[in-house]
C-alpha cells in the first residue's frame, strides 16, 4: 500500500525499483480502440514489465504526434472517448503502477488547470505531460501539480541549449522526459543519444527517460546503454493495438521483449561505454 | 543583446508559446532575427522597393459609387485584390521570405486554406530562389484548384494533408509537425495573425501598411477618417493590417466579419468571436475557440476556404474582449450574394472571404463613411461560385 506517497514519490519509488538496466514506460492512448480495451491493454504492460505507464489523453489536434499516435487519438475520440472516460482508465490501472497522463494543455483549460489536476490526481495519476507547455507557460500548472503532488514532467529536446536546459532541468519533477530526435513521435532510427543525455542528467537531480523514435528491444537497450533512466516506447504499441486481433495480448507480448532488452547486458559487442 | 522592444507575446491573457520544446530555441531565434530586421533600414529598403515595384503597392483607394449609391453611403474598397498575386498575403509572405533568406533557411514551409497564402509564398519563394512545401486539405485543394496549380507553376511542392476535415486547420497542425521535424533548416511562414509569438505580432506588423495606406489616403482625399473599417476574419491577418492604423482613433469604429457558414445556430460555421467562443490554445496561441466541453477542436465551416478555421487570432480576441473592435459574422448565402453583387455594380469579382466584408457593408442600414478591405479578388473562387449561384 502506497496511499500516502504522492505522485512524485511514487515515480521516483518505480524508477530507483526496476529491475532492469532502464525503467520500462510503455505509452497507450486512453480509449483506444476502446476505453475498456485500452484499460486491458495497460494491465498486459503491466503484467509483461512495464514500470509506470504513459496514458494519452486523446485531442484532435495533437501537434507532437506524428501518424501513428495521431491517428489512434482520432479513432478514441470517434469511439467516444472523454477526458473522464480516460480518467476512469487512469483510476483502475494506478493501484499496480505509476500512471502519467499525457495530453495537450487545451483539455486542460477546457475544465481549468486547477479542476483537471484535482481530478488527475484523485483518479490516482502520478504526474502529467503536457508537450504544448514549455518552461514560458508553465508557473500556473506546476503550481497546481506542486499543490496536488503530482509531478509535471518537463521534456527537453536535442534542439534544447545548455542554459535553457539548466532552467528546466532545476524545475523538473519526477522525471526528464528527454525527446530523442528532433521531429514527431514516431518509429525511426535514432543516432547515438548519450552526448545529449549525459547533458540532460548534468541539468537536473531527477531520472531522465528518453523517448520518440524507441521501437525494438534493441533500441530499448541502446537507450539504457547511452545512458538513459528510464525509456519510453509508444508509436510501435500504437500500431500494435490498431493492427492485433487481440490487441492487449499482442502489446504484452511486445513490453515484454522490451522488458527482456533492458534485462539483458548489451548484446554482442555494442562498442558501447561501461554501464555503471 | 538587443534592448528589449519587446515583440508582443500577449494581448490581454491571449498568444502565448503554446508549442513542443523542439521549437522554443526557433522561436527565440525568429524573435531575435525579426527585431534586428525591423530596425534595420536596410531589410526596409529591400521590403518596400519590393512591395513597390515588383507588389505595385501602394494599392488604391477606390470610391465605389454605385455600392454607395445603393447602401445611401459613401464606401470606399482597399484595393488589396490589386496586388500582385491577387490578395494582401504577399505583403507578410514577402516580408518572412525576406527574414527567412536573411536567417540563411534554405526551404521555407506554408499551410494555406483557400490557397492565397500559398500562392503568396510560393512566388516569394520563386523571387528568391528559396525552396517552398505548402500543406494544403485535399478537400481545399479540390475548392481552389486553380491555386494549386499555380502553386506548382510557382515551383512550389503541394503536400496534400488528408487528416479530419481536410482543411487549414489540419493543414496548419501538419505544416507545424513539418517544422518540429525540420527546424533546423526550415523557415515557417505562417500566414496570418495566429501562431506561437512572435507570429502575431509578426504578421499584423507587415500587414499594417494596408491601413496605413488606407489612412494616409483617405486623410489627403476626403479630409477625414472613415466612420468604420469592415473587414473579413478567418485568421484575421487582412483585418488586423487595416485596424492596425486605426486603433488610436476612437472615432472610426472597427467591424470584424467572421464566416456565419450555414448560420450560428447550425454550428456549421466558423465565428468563434461572434459566437463568444470560450479561451483555448490552438497552433500554438490562447485565443477564443470553437471547441467542444472537454476542449476537443470543433470543424468549422465556410464557403470561403479562408475562412474556414475554428481559431482566430490572439489580438482580435482582445480587441473583442476590450470592446476596441465588434465581430459580427454572415452567412455563405450572404456571402455569395455580396459576390456578385459587387461583380454587377462595380465590376469588381471579390474572394468570397472579402465577399464577407461586403455582404455585411451591403446588410447595414446606418453610417456614413465606410472603408472596405478587400482583402482579395475572386478568380480562384469561380467555380465554387457559380455551381452555388447556379450558372454554368
Amino acid at each position: 500500500m502506497s496511499g500516502h506517497m504522492t505522485g512524485i514519490e511514487h515515480i521516483a519509488a518505480a524508477f530507483a525499483g526496476a529491475d532492469k538496466r532502464a525503467a520500462l514506460m510503455p505509452y497507450l492512448m486512453g480509449g483506444f480502440p476502446d476505453l475498456d480495451t485500452s484499460r486491458r491493454i495497460g494491465d498486459a504492460c503491466i503484467d509483461a514489465g512495464a514500470d509506470l505507464l504513459e496514458l494519452g489523453i486523446p485531442f484532435s489536434d495533437p501537434l507532437a504526434d506524428g501518424p501513428v499516435i495521431q491517428a489512434a487519438g482520432t479513432a478514441a475520440l470517434a469511439a467516444g472517448a472523454t477526458t473522464d472516460g480516460v480518467l476512469e482508465v487512469c483510476a483502475a490501472l494506478a493501484p499496480r503502477a505509476p500512471v502519467v497522463l499525457m495530453t495537450y494543455v487545451n483539455i486542460l483549460l477546457a475544465r481549468g488547470i486547477e479542476r483537471f489536476v484535482d481530478q488527475a490526481a484523485r483518479a490516482g495519476a502520478a504526474g502529467l505531460i503536457v508537450p504544448d507547455v514549455p518552461l514560458e507557460e508553465s508557473a500556473e500548472l506546476r503550481d497546481a501539480c506542486d499543490a496536488a503532488g503530482l509531478a509535471l514532467v518537463a521534456l527537453v529536446a536535442p534542439t534544447t541549449p545548455d542554459d535553457r536546459l539548466a532552467r528546466i532541468g532545476a524545475l523538473a519533477r519526477g522525471f526528464v522526459y528527454t525527446v530523442a530526435v528532433t521531429g514527431t513521435t514516431g518509429e525511426r532510427r535514432g543516432g547515438d543519444a548519450s552526448e545529449l543525455l549525459a547533458r540532460v542528467k548534468r541539468s537536473t537531480s531527477v531520472p531522465v527517460a528518453l523517448g520518440f523514435g524507441i521501437s525494438t528491444p534493441e533500441d530499448a537497450a541502446r537507450a539504457a546503454a547511452d545512458g538513459a533512466d528510464g525509456v519510453i516506447v509508444g508509436s510501435r504499441l500504437v500500431r500494435a493495438a490498431a493492427e492485433a486481433q487481440d490487441p492487449a495480448t499482442e502489446v504484452g507480448r511486445l513490453v515484454a521483449e522490451l522488458a527482456a532488452g533492458l534485462a539483458a547486458p548489451p548484446a554482442h559487442t555494442d562498442s558501447a561505454a561501461p554501464v555503471g | 543583446m538587443t534592448p528589449a522592444e519587446a515583440v508582443e507575446r500577449r494581448f490581454g491573457p491571449y498568444g502565448g508559446q503554446y508549442v513542443p520544446e523542439t521549437l522554443m530555441p526557433a522561436l527565440e531565434e525568429l524573435e531575435a532575427a525579426w527585431v534586428q530586421a525591423r530596425g534595420d533600414a536596410a531589410f526596409h529598403a529591400e521590403l518596400d522597393g519590393l512591395l513597390r515595384d515588383y507588389c505595385g503597392r501602394p494599392t488604391p483607394l477606390y470610391h465605389a459609387e454605385r455600392l454607395s449609391e445603393r447602401v445611401g453611403r459613401t464606401v470606399l474598397l482597399k484595393r488589396e485584390d490589386l496586388m500582385h498575386t491577387g490578395s494582401h498575403k504577399l505583403n507578410n509572405a514577402l516580408g518572412q521570405a525576406l527574414l527567412a533568406r536573411r536567417m540563411g533557411k534554405e526551404r521555407i514551409i506554408a499551410e494555406t486554406g483557400a490557397g492565397s497564402h500559398g500562392v503568396a509564398t510560393a512566388t516569394a519563394c520563386a523571387l528568391l530562389g528559396i525552396e517552398c512545401v505548402v500543406f494544403m486539405g485535399t478537400e481545399d485543394m479540390r475548392r481552389q484548384r486553380p491555386n494549386v496549380l499555380r502553386m506548382q507553376l510557382l515551383g512550389a511542392s503541394v503536400h496534400p494533408v488528408e487528416a479530419g476535415a481536410r482543411t487549414l486547420k489540419e493543414a496548419t497542425s501538419e505544416a507545424i509537425r513539418d517544422w518540429v521535424t525540420n527546424v533546423a533548416t526550415t523557415y515557417y511562414v505562417i500566414g496570418s495573425v495566429v501562431g506561437p509569438a512572435p507570429y502575431p505580432a509578426m504578421v499584423r506588423d507587415l500587414q499594417r501598411r494596408i491601413g496605413d495606406e488606407a489612412r494616409a489616403e483617405i486623410l489627403e482625399r476626403h479630409g477625414r477618417l472613415p466612420g468604420r473599417v469592415v473587414a473579413c476574419v478567418g485568421g484575421g491577418s487582412n483585418a488586423l493590417g487595416a485596424f492596425a492604423a486605426f486603433l488610436d482613433d476612437p472615432g472610426v469604429e472597427l467591424i470584424g466579419v467572421e464566416a456565419g457558414g450555414d448560420g450560428l445556430a447550425t454550428m456549421r460555421h466558423g465565428a468563434p468571436l461572434t459566437v463568444g467562443g470560450r479561451a483555448g490554445v490552438l497552433h500554438g496561441a490562447m485565443s477564443a475557440l470553437m471547441q467542444t466541453e472537454d476542449g476537443q477542436i470543433r470543424e468549422a465551416h465556410s464557403i470561403s476556404a479562408g475562412l474556414d478555421y475554428p481559431g482566430t487570432g490572439p489580438q482580435h480576441a482582445h480587441l473583442r474582449d476590450t470592446g476596441r473592435a465588434r465581430y459580427e459574422a454572415v452567412t455563405d448565402v450572404q456571402a455569395l450574394d455580396a459576390f456578385r453583387t459587387l461583380a454587377e455594380l462595380e465590376g469588381i469579382i471579390p474572394a468570397l472571404e472579402s465577399s464577407h466584408a461586403v455582404a455585411w457593408v451591403l446588410g447595414e442600414g446606418a453610417g456614413e463613411l465606410d472603408l472596405i478591405c478587400l482583402s482579395g479578388r475572386g478568380d480562384k473562387d469561380l467555380a465554387e461560385a457559380l455551381e452555388r449561384l447556379g450558372i454554368e
